[in-house]
């Protein structure tokens, strides 16, 4: 099981992103492609875990299930597969190995909390 | 600017775009590099555990080792059992210990090449841990990258992992002289390969009797 370590690896891209921006993290949004070789519920458990004692401790991660889409050369156009386990077009049937989406593995956004007292005194605006 | 109280600010929404294992492709990136300038080639091999990755790597080393400057890595949760049966092909091997890593990262390799120097080399092999989940999301920097998979482990194999096999070059079955004993049906199991990645070179070969080994090795002197 890896997604332990891919957690981590999210949480530390996320941390400094958040530290960079002033504001506590609420909710990580992460997009997965079902090419990426990560398990959703693997990651989810893990990612509780991985925040632990961060500053991420008690965020939620929300992730965004990208399927995988492919080129087909009879169509010439983009087809997103119903299964990874059959490279066919869903329309002609023809076999692609040509993926255009599906691998990917990306922090996209972050949600970013404010203390109200702590407001005044976050330098949010500097950089 | 002014001195009156802030308002309580609502939770603000900032897009990141950050590809989550950007240092390990980075990394993975600075090594194909290096690979290629010191002409290089570089071949990985992943498998579940059992499935030949090196027995196969040791008939593979022994049969270049005459032609061409060739050395291993070898990854392994504990042991170093594979790298003791490897340095039997008398070629330079050295052995990844990853403890509790499932997988091998970009970073493990180039630790793993310190001293070497690259330029007395012709062939590379990185052999990673036995395992068809985790190898799948990280980039090592090789040129190809080979999935194994051997007859007794049934035709099914890449309908079960198909990521691991989509991200692959080229597919080997291995044990292919135990095939007929495991009633092994070698054309559903190139069907499922081409379902999984369509196009991809597939060998079928016995490490153990050498069947096979010749039309693998042809593919990869071509590729030196």
């Amino acid at each position: 099981m890896h997604e332990l370590s891919i957690a981590l690896s999210i949480v530390e891209g996320a941390g400094e992103e958040a530290a960079r921006r002033g504001g506590k993290v609420s909710v990580v949004h992460l997009r997965l492609g079902q090419l990426s070789g990560v398990v959703k519920d693997a990651l989810l458990f893990s990612y509780d875990l991985a925040c632990e004692g961060t500053l991420l401790e008690g965020s939620r991660l929300m992730i965004e299930e990208e399927p995988v889409v492919v080129f087909c050369p009879e169509c010439a156009a983009e087809r997103a597969l119903a299964s990874i386990q059959s490279f066919r077009c869903p329309v002609c049937g023809a076999l692609t190995p040509d993926v255009v989406r599906g691998r990917e593995l990306e922090l996209v956004a972050l949600e970013l909390t404010y203390e109200q007292h702590a407001a005044s005194a976050t330098p949010a605006t500097t950089d | 600017m002014n001195n009156t109280p802030h308002p309580p600010r609502l939770p603000r929404l900032i897009e990141v775009r950050k590809n989550v294992l950007k240092r390990n492709d980075l990394l993975a990136r600075k090594l194909r590099d290096r690979f290629r300038a010191a002409s290089v080639f570089v071949a990985s091999l992943v498998s579940s555990p059992g499935a030949g990755k090196t027995a196969f790597l040791e008939k593979t080393l022994t049969a270049l080792r005459a032609q061409c400057r060739v050395a291993a890595l070898v990854g392994d949760l504990a042991t170093d059992n594979d790298a003791a049966r490897l340095a039997r092909a008398e070629v330079p091997v050295r052995q990844i210990t990853t403890g509790t890593v499932c997988h091998l990262e970009a970073e493990m390799v180039e630790r793993a090449l310190d001293g070497w120097n690259l330029d007395e080399l012709d062939c590379l092999f990185i052999e990673n841990v036995g395992n068809l989940v985790c190898p799948s999301s990280y980039d090592l920097g090789e040129e190809m990258r080979l999935v194994l998979m051997s007859v007794t482990e049934g035709e099914d194999k890449p309908l079960k992992y198909p990521t691991i096999f989509n991200t692959a070059d080229v597919a080997i079955i291995t044990k292919i002289d135990l095939a007929a004993a495991v009633e092994f049906d070698l054309k559903s199991a190139r069907r499922n390969i081409q379902s999984v990645r369509p196009g991809m070179r597939v060998f079928e070969l016995s490490a153990k009797t050498g069947e096979g080994m010749d039309e693998w090795l042809r593919l990869l002197q071509s590729r030196l």
